[in-house]
């Protein structure tokens, strides 16, 4: 590929290994990005269910969500518009406590996340599980603003972030992978960013 | 999807004081729908890439691409762009991409956009030229003051409707959208489309929201920090 004429490195090199390809530090900026309008249903009344290939489907209000024993990541997110941000911290619930109460059936493969505005996003039920996601509800000590997915986002910092669904209110365990909202929009299905797996068709 | 492909650009200048507009020409370049935008990528000698999403402005049948970038403080990319790219550089771009901020160009629609978000809407509307279908398209462009809104004459020209925060025009005191503005804007509208910052966005969505529309037929696309 070809040098553009003029160009050079600005932002100082990051730590060695921490940015996927393509990504650049955002530093303490935090992009907002949505494809809907922010819903203003009140945290007090936000449910969370897991249903699909379960044994005992579940739905937990906000106070039964709390009564889980808390859980935090502390670490890095990667957004497919190229911004990566360091040195998050997020609590929430994990996301193996909650199937752990629901129990997948052994057909369960794929998990579909809803969101109250109606978005989708689809995973591999393995990139869920094993302590790699979660249902947050707090940032950096603070409640998660709206914008960022407040009250509740679901949080899978391995992937590109658009997986870590804004406005969370349901989990669906399914045999097979069905496209979410990005997905079926041109975005990849799994959306690893140390393979740069952006768009559907790459890697 | 597409795979990168150079683009040269041909045409470059600077609409108002904070924008510079590429028209690039790339081979063999894929047809695209108004709201789509491209990737570019920059590549220093050391093998460092940068890459940013713009959005277009052209209409698919334009021989060029047009992309507006936006100045940012210290922007590594934009800066570039701005003050060191010349006609005849040549940089990576990738696309079209997404097809959800995009206009199927038969749904009536409102673009309600800010800033630099007016570009989609720009787009949207040389598409409706074109197709002589601007009857389905409307477009509520809205600004800190004339001079600082890029694209205002040819949104002028296709009979958008303006708000200017920081400047009195035609006997309109300075303010953003008021409901009694927009409202007649949304009668027989499909789609509602608020393009801009995360500030302009919220605003927009919560004013399309009081004016009646659906929260499901409004589509999002910001841009930018949260400010705060």
């Amino acid at each position: 590929m070809p040098v553009t004429r003029g160009f050079h490195r600005r932002r100082p090199e990051p730590e060695r290994g921490r940015l996927p390809p393509g990504q650049y530090d955002t530093g303490a900026s935090w992009p907002v990005l949505s494809a809907e309008a922010t819903p203003q249903q009140p945290a007090e009344s936000w449910t969370f269910s897991v249903d699909g290939l379960v044994e005992s489907p579940h739905t937990w209000s906000w106070q039964q969500l709390h009564a889980f024993p808390g859980s935090t990541f502390f670490g890095d997110i990667h957004c497919v518009t190229t911004w990566s941000k360091f040195d998050m911290t997020f609590s929430g619930v994990s996301v193996d406590d909650l199937l752990e109460v629901a129990r997948p059936t052994s057909e369960a493969a794929f998990v579909l996340a809803h969101s109250v505005t109606g978005y989708t996003t689809n995973l591999p039920l393995a990139d869920v599980t094993g302590g790699k996601a979660w249902v947050v509800w707090s940032v950096d000590g603070k409640p998660l603003p709206r914008q960022h997915g407040g009250p509740l986002r679901l949080l899978v910092p391995h992937l590109y972030f658009w997986k870590s669904a804004k406005w969370v209110s349901r989990l669906e365990l399914m045999t097979e992978d069905r496209p979410g909202f990005w997905e079926q929009n041109g975005y990849h299905d799994r959306g690893d960013p140390w393979r740069e797996q952006r768009y559907q068709g790459d890697d | 999807m597409a795979a990168w492909s150079d683009g040269r650009i041909i045409e470059k200048d600077q609409p108002t004081a904070s924008t510079v507009r590429l028209r690039l020409h790339v081979d063999d370049r894929p047809h695209h729908l108004p709201g789509q935008h491209y990737i570019l990528r920059l590549r220093a000698p050391d093998g460092y890439t940068a890459q940013r999403s713009y959005s277009l402005a052209s209409d698919s049948d334009d021989p060029l691409l047009e992309l507006l970038i936006e100045r940012q403080p210290d922007g590594e990319v934009s800066e570039f762009l701005a003050d060191v790219a010349e006609v005849g550089d040549v940089l990576e771009l990738r696309g079209p991409i997404g097809r959800w901020f995009v206009w199927d160009t038969r749904s009536r629609v409102l673009c309600l956009v800010g800033g630099t978000g007016v570009v989609p809407a720009v787009a949207m509307a040389r598409t409706a030229r074109r197709l002589g279908r601007t009857d389905l398209l409307r477009v509520a462009a809205m600004g800190r003051t004339r001079d600082e809104l890029a694209y205002a004459a040819e949104l002028e020209r296709y009979g958008a409707t303006f708000a200017f925060t920081r400047d009195d025009v035609d006997g309109r005191p300075a303010g953003p959208f008021t409901a009694e503005e927009l409202t007649p804007l949304l009668e027989g509208v499909d789609l509602g489309y608020v393009c801009g910052s995360a500030r302009f966005a919220s605003y927009a969505e919560e004013l399309l929201l009081a004016c009646g529309l659906d929260a499901g037929a409004i589509r999002v696309e910001r841009f930018g920090p949260t400010g705060d």
